[in-house]
């Protein structure tokens, strides 16, 4: 399987001519830093979803919003491509580069321009990073929520493009529950103001649609963030379990009891070992499976949800319960769930992570599939989950040196994704599509659905110029390189010629 | 009683029917929202026929209804749960709707501190301007994959297509409810409220009738017990946010025109004619004034806000910027290309 842009699919990209596009832009931008040589584009040429890789054309690396807008005016005018870039952690290939396109890199604009404790908000550049904001917010008691897991170094304009996630969802919402306002500049150079700095804007809910649209309708370019207090205490409780299942069903049980938790993550048998080995967090190394509850809020709410979390949980079938005594305890059991991946990656020369969710009461479902899927395919795989929120990293286990391995984990990976799909979830519960699952949205949206996809894209790009052949699938591609969507009963596409 | 009922192919079919024929919709549940907006001019589509829970599993959290069911159906189904709709969505009328609900996107007192109706949406089921029923996101917390058309749905009042079905998070209700009365000053209110908002404190609904500050406490027994012990002040009948939530407080039968003022928390007591009732900490304040429209609107866009007339009218909505207006125009040609949806409901040239 191959996700590179391909003409024949994806559309057709204009044709630009290089050295032309770099005389304009030296000419009309004479401050503006380009990369245009061979050896400097090289570092630009993949996200955090390394597997894929293409040397841009050009990177642009702006220092002031005005030369952001000059920029896609130019590009505007001459038809040329432009890819969005923060820090480039996403894991979906949203920011991959094009090899006709600029590559927009916007993590230069890293200020922070205003927080303020009275009105619980922080105005910043869209470059900073989102660990940043909550450390700028801290002398005031004050935080902002989204926690992705790359938080030391993801941007917070790339929070907004994916609408990035964390593992305190559940309770504190996704970075689209987190925004006040954005500033948006179109690929026409057009600035608008999303949302306002009260809690609604007149209009549409514009600020919504934007966020999690991965760079395809317009360029945030400053971003106003909600800040809450900080949570006076924190505890974690570590329960074992002899089955996923049983693991599984007291997730829903926690939640039946009326206690929504700040964190709720689980982890099965082969994520316990490879993370005890590495980070020595004190997981028991015999359990099926382990889940973290995390409950926070005030002391005495906090003491109580502590004591009901404890009697569910051994109700559940927990076969060993324990509260963090301390802070450091507390700590080192985070340290191994946020250190799994790589904990993940010693005992696998390669892995592959998804990104699925699911209703809560398919999990046992899902596990077996996965299982199932697993010894079908031949690969190892290690789940970990953000088990509150339904939100599944499947870690599928491969060695790239093996011919065949990689398009083995990737099509297992493909399973897994539209297992989900037909229990009801969604293929990606905060990673994004990208260019990764461009092919999976052919499972989870029909033609109709796609086409109205479409249709938005070309409210705010009708050429097509920002970020093409992310997010949004064509319909030629679905039918060629698409799952099935089957939708009662009839195959999808039945326009389309089959290749 | 429930009467359950799937009407979705007769709902699809009347859109089909009035996109071959070009006629305008006028879509409504019970019409309990229809002092918001500018008046429509068309064929009525009635949701109502297409009603029923179609699934809720409170273990979940997720409850997902068809368009003409009844609030107060939905609200009795997660009440019997333990559960309730965080964003305490106004009714404003005795049949509202889900779909009203979603459509119109008005949020009530806890609406700070729990998010808005938009937070809640999950997913929905739309018949397009093309005349397809499409379904966008879904039942689960998270969920990235393509473009959010189902939040965009909240608050759009039926312009860019007919909402049909909707998936919402729901959540368990606080193990403990109290509220409490302080006579203090607006001035003082709004600067305590600011010290608070930093703070761990329960609030869930802050509001100011002119006389006093009115605070909702919600959590577990042991944090109430504490902010109650110590904020002090006498105990304030719960109903008082359901009256303020239903526009049944006595401030609301003034004679003069209603505003609904947002405005950012951290602005201080706004000097315009006629009386105010705060709500949402200070975000959002009631305005009963005579006062020029555009008198009030620019008092409120001066300091970051908006207002909106909750009287039927050609300008109950604040105008937006030109550049804005003209992607609100391009977003509607593009979803509702014959403008049939509601026309010029939220604007004359949307």
């Amino acid at each position: 399987m191959n996700i590179l842009y391909d003409e024949r699919v994806d559309g057709a990209l204009p044709r630009v001519d290089k050295a032309a596009l770099l005389s304009e832009l030296f000419e009309a931008l004479p401050d503006l830093e380009i990369l245009h040589s061979q050896e400097d584009l090289r570092p630009y040429e993949c996200d955090g979803l390394s597997a894929y890789r293409v040397v841009p054309m050009l990177v642009v690396l702006p220092e002031r919003i005005e030369q952001v807008q000059a920029l896609l005016k130019i590009c505007h005018a001459l038809q040329v491509p432009v890819v969005p870039r923060g820090a480039g952690t996403g894991l979906s290939g949203g920011a991959l580069p094009l090899e006709q396109g600029i590559l927009l890199v916007m993590a230069r604009f890293n200020r922070i321009l205003e927080v303020n404790h009275e009105g619980r908000f922080a105005r910043v550049q869209p470059g900073v990073r989102n660990l940043a904001i909550s450390q700028a917010a801290a002398p005031h008691g004050l935080y902002y929520a989204p926690d992705p897991s790359s938080q030391i170094a993801c941007s917070i304009g790339g929070n907004v493009a994916e609408n990035a996630g964390g593992v305190h969802c559940l309770k504190y919402g996704l970075t689209v529950h987190n925004l006040l306002k954005i500033e948006i500049l179109t690929i026409d150079g057009q600035s608008m103001t999303l949302g306002s700095d009260a809690l609604d804007a007149p209009g549409f809910d514009l600020l919504a649609l934007f966020t999690g649209s991965e760079g395809m309708l317009g360029v945030v370019t400053e971003v106003t963030v909600k800040l809450l207090p900080k949570p006076q205490v924190a505890r974690v409780l570590l329960a074992s379990f002899d089955s996923v299942e049983k693991a599984g069903r007291a997730v829903g049980d926690i939640i039946a009891a009326g206690i929504i938790p700040g964190g709720l993550e689980m982890m099965d048998n082969l994520s316990i070992r490879a993370t005890e080995d590495f980070i020595h967090a004190g997981y028991p190394v015999e359990a099926a499976a382990i889940l973290l509850c995390e409950l926070d809020g005030v002391e005495a709410d906090v003491q109580d949800d502590c004591e009901r979390v404890d009697a569910v949980l051994k109700a559940a079938g927990a076969t060993h319960v324990r509260l963090a005594r301390d802070e450091a305890e507390r700590a080192r059991f985070w340290a191994g769930r946020k250190n799994a991946f790589p904990a993940v990656g010693r005992i696998s020369p390669d892995y592959y992570c998804m990104d699925g969710t699911i209703p809560r009461r398919e999990l046992p479902q899902v596990l077996n599939g996965i299982t199932e899927l697993s010894e079908k395919y031949g690969l190892r795989v290690a789940n970990v989950f953000h088990a509150g929120d339904g939100n599944m990293h499947p870690l599928i286990l491969f060695d790239a040196n093996q011919p065949g391995e990689l398009e083995r984990a990737e099509a297992l990976g493909a399973q897994i994704l539209e297992l989900c799909v037909v229990l009801g979830g969604s293929i990606t519960g905060e990673h994004g599509v990208g260019r990764e699952k461009i092919n999976q949205m052919c499972a989870q949206f029909n033609s109709d659905e796609l086409t109205l996809f479409h249709a938005v894209k070309k409210t705010f790009d009708p050429q097509g110029l920002l970020n093409p052949g992310k997010n949004i699938p064509t319909l030629h591609r679905c039918a060629e390189f698409g799952s099935m969507h089957v939708h009662h009963g009839k195959l999808p596409f039945p326009e389309l010629e089959r290749f | 009683m429930r009467h359950d009922h799937d009407a979705s192919n007769a709902l699809l079919e009347q859109v089909n029917h009035a996109l071959n024929e070009r006629i305008a919709l006028r879509i409504q549940g019970s019409n309990s929202k229809a002092m918001l907006g500018r008046p429509v001019a068309g064929e009525v589509l009635d949701t109502r026929s297409h009603r029923g829970i179609v699934s809720y599993d409170p273990t979940e959290l997720v409850l997902t209804a068809r368009a003409g069911t009844a609030l107060a159906e939905i609200e009795a189904a997660l009440d019997a749960a333990g559960q309730m709709l965080p964003c305490e969505p106004p009714h404003l009328g005795p049949g509202a709707t889900l779909g009203g609900m979603v459509a119109a996107g008005l949020s009530g007192p806890r609406r700070p501190w729990a998010g808005s109706v938009r937070d809640f949406v999950l997913g929905t089921r739309v018949i397009t301007g093309h005349g397809k029923l499409l379904r966008f996101g879904g039942e689960v917390m998270k969920n990235v994959a393509g473009y959010d058309v189902s939040r965009l749905m909240a608050g759009s009042f039926g312009c860019l297509g007919v909402l049909t079905e909707v998936s919402l998070k729901v959540l368990p209700k606080p193990r403990k409810c109290v509220s409490v009365r302080l006579d203090m000053d607006v001035q003082q209110a709004l600067s305590k409220l600011a010290e608070w908002g930093q703070q761990p404190i329960p609030i869930s609904a802050a509001s100011h009738d002119g006389a006093a500050l009115h605070l909702r406490l919600e959590g577990g027994e042991g944090s109430v017990a504490s902010a109650v012990e110590r904020l002090g002040g006498a105990v304030l009948d719960s109903g008082y946010w359901t009256d303020l939530r239903e526009q049944r407080l006595a401030f609301f039968t003034r004679p003069a025109p209603l505003w609904r003022l947002s405005l950012p928390y951290n602005t201080g007591p706004l000097e315009l004619p006629g009386q105010q009732l705060l709500d949402w900490g200070g975000a959002q304040r009631w305005l009963k004034s005579d006062a020029a429209p555009q008198v009030i609107r620019q008092a409120v866009s001066c300091v970051g806000g908006h207002a909106t007339l909750h009287e039927q009218d050609d300008r109950s909505f604040q105008p937006l910027a030109t550049p804005l207006l003209r992607y609100h125009q391009n977003l509607k040609q593009q979803l509702d290309p014959q403008g049939i949806f509601n026309p010029g409901r939220l604007y004359a040239e949307i």
